[in-house]
């Protein structure tokens, strides 16, 4: 199809720019809105808890990827956001289009907190300095009984939708597709204009940035906060699907899976947060199937499974790190490069 | 003389430890000259123009942009002011295209904050449509749209330094600092840039601080120069004046390394 001219700006800035691309947006809307009515609860909670880690990893990209700034408190983030919906919700019955957009704004007041540190600290040192801020945090909502119920963990109800509770998977995922459309749209405009690109020049070089206008303290803070609300509201739908919370749905190994999700995916890119985070969540249950099926000639298998499933993240990681840097959104650049230059061999 | 003062130094102290990089400088930048600052390697060139960017604060000294003292402000407020630089060794984002360097040089008049940006609808969008079309334009004065899509850690080095000179244009500054915008250059790109320089001045009326380590350039284009030697102002006037200068002749033969 060659290559695509501009007859303006404003043409030229459009999200999808050729007719191809939009051909292709619709039929991939087409097949989010059809498929997941044939597929089994299973499959359906698998795919609702990925909408949950598209959120998430595309709020921790924007910190890590697009900006720089290393943070292990991610999960702290969804953390805050799960514990503001579940107690919101049980003490004032709040609604869910309140308690998601407040779940984030909490979430943002501390990670604007978390995010301090970054002002001074950089790499290895913000992120020891963000993993302690995740601990105090946690040890806040393991421990204040009173409020979160501690170790033993609230109930949540599922969000009521005129009048009637969204009990199946089913009406779970067509509640929750615009919440992650709209964070992916609002994250992909970000990236691509003057916040972005101010993130972006602090990532590269910082002095640059500073010299060229750019208010690193400031832009560094919301990048903090903006992470951070997605996070939170991450955390809002993952409870809210879950129907409960406790200390133990925000654990470490939670946050590996985050990291996970964007070297899989491809750091600072928001196409490969979602990748990523598809990814990251289809495996354990890939991992699953072909464990089960191996289960009559290895019982084994199948009783080690958790074990096996922390060693393949591990092991992931470190291939995509060593073999594929640039994460699956590196492979999708390829294919798109050899789409738009067919049938012209492209050096 | 009737000319308005843009900027005035006056005895900046800079040291780092024992090392002294600057002691005692001091000169005026007269609205709309190009103003040269030579010397041989290490004489502290590159340190004044890290002191009136903010990077480097000096240990003594005044320094008054067009009325305002610069010393209490953070780079990122001296650019705000009006005044911006490009560095002797490149400092662009690598990873952004031509056309994003020179939006992030616009930043400072984007009026747009996090949700007009993320929502990119009425006025964000139309913010980033004009910038744009300003960005445009400095691609053009500099003839570089041929790359305005390329990544800029895919060019050439002398393209780079182009580059560099137009994301601090974007800015719109009132006063430019060059440092060594030539160095490492042919003689097709060097008279290239030379003619941008001149043309920044007279099209664009922007006051420019040039600093070079050599000095034909210098002598070719720049109204008036400021000779530093071993952070001292050894000499200061016009090119000519400054050429048949004792000190400076020593300074630059008397440096046997300086030979190439
Ligand atoms: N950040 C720094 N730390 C220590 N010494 C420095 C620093 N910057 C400059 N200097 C010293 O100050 C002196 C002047 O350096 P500089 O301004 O870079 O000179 P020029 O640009 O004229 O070559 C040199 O002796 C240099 O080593
Ligand atoms: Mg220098």
């Amino acid at each position: 199809m060659g290559r695509t001219f501009h007859s303006s700006y404003a043409e030229e800035m459009a999200l999808f720019q050729s007719d191809w691309a939009r051909a292709w947006m619709a039929i991939f809307l087409a097949l989010l809105l059809g498929v997941p009515a044939l597929l089994g609860p299973y499959l359906l909670s698998v795919l609702n808890l990925a909408g949950v880690a598209v959120i998430g990893a595309i709020g921790l990209n924007l910190l890590i990827g697009t900006t720089g700034q290393i943070s292990l408190g991610h999960v702290a983030f969804i953390a805050c956001g799960g514990y503001t919906t579940a107690i919101l919700a049980e003490r004032f019955g709040l609604p869910f289009w309140l308690l998601i957009p407040a779940s984030g704004c909490v979430a943002a007041l501390i990670g604007l907190v978390v995010g301090v540190p970054s002002l001074r600290l950089e790499g290895f040192y913000l992120a020891m300095a963000t993993l302690a801020a995740a601990f105090i945090i946690e040890y806040v909502y393991a421990h204040w009984e009173s409020l979160t119920a501690g170790t033993t963990g609230m109930k949540v109800a599922r969000p009521t939708l005129a009048g009637a509770p969204l009990e199946s998977s089913l009406a779970f995922f067509y509640f929750q597709l615009p919440w992650v459309i709209g964070a992916t749209l609002f994250a992909k405009n970000l990236t691509r204009t003057k916040v972005g690109r101010a993130w972006v020049a602090i990532r590269d070089r910082d002095i640059s940035a500073e010299t060229l206008g750019i208010d690193l303290t400031h832009y560094k803070l919301v990048a903090f906060i903006v992470s951070a609300f997605y996070g939170g509201v991450a955390g809002s739908l993952y409870v809210y699907y879950l129907k409960t919370v406790s200390p133990e749905h925000f654990t470490f190994a939670l946050m590996i899976e985050y990291i996970a999700m964007l070297i899989v995916g491809g750091v600072g890119s928001i196409l490969g947060s979602i990748f990523g985070a598809v990814f990251i969540t289809l495996l354990p249950e890939a991992l699953r199937l072909v464990t089960d099926l191996l289960r009559d000639d290895y019982p084994v298998l199948s009783f080690r499974f958790l074990y096996v499933k922390q060693g393949i993240y591990g092991l992931i990681i470190i291939l995509f790190l060593l073999f594929k840097p640039d994460g699956c959104f590196g492979w999708w650049q390829d294919v798109k490069r050899y789409w738009q230059t067919w049938p012209y061999k492209h050096s | 003389m009737g000319e308005q003062t843009l900027l005035e130094a006056e005895d900046l102290h800079l040291h780092f430890g024992g090392v002294s990089a600057l002691s005692g400088v001091g000169f005026t930048l007269a609205q709309g000259e190009l103003h040269a600052m030579i010397g041989p390697n290490g004489a502290g060139k590159t340190s004044v123009l890290n002191v009136i960017s903010g990077i480097y604060r000096p240990q003594a000294g005044r320094l008054r942009f067009a009325g305002r003292n610069l010393l209490d402000l953070k780079p990122y407020q001296v650019a705000q002011a009006g005044i911006a630089r490009s560095f002797q060794n490149i400092e662009l984002f690598q990873h952004m295209s031509v056309l994003d360097n020179l939006l992030v040089g616009r930043h400072r008049w984007i009026k747009a904050g996090v949700l007009a940006c993320g929502l990119f609808l009425g006025r964000g969008r139309r913010q980033e449509i004009a910038h744009r079309r300003r960005a445009e334009e400095i691609i053009d004065f500099l003839e570089i749209e041929h790359i305005r899509h390329a990544r800029v850690g895919n060019l050439p080095y002398g393209l780079q330094k182009r580059v560099e000179l137009g994301r601090a244009l974007a800015l719109e500054p009132k006063l430019l600092l060059l440092d060594e915008p030539v160095a490492g250059m042919n003689v097709e790109e060097t008279e290239d840039i030379a003619r941008f320089i001149l043309d920044i001045k007279e099209e664009l009326g922007i006051t420019i601080l040039l600093v070079e380590h050599d000095m034909r350039l210098v002598m070719d284009i720049s109204d008036r120069v400021t000779v530093l030697d071993f952070g001292k102002k050894i000499a200061a006037g016009t090119p000519q004046e400054v050429a048949r200068n004792q000190a400076v002749i020593e300074a630059y033969l008397g440096e046997p390394h300086e030979a190439a």
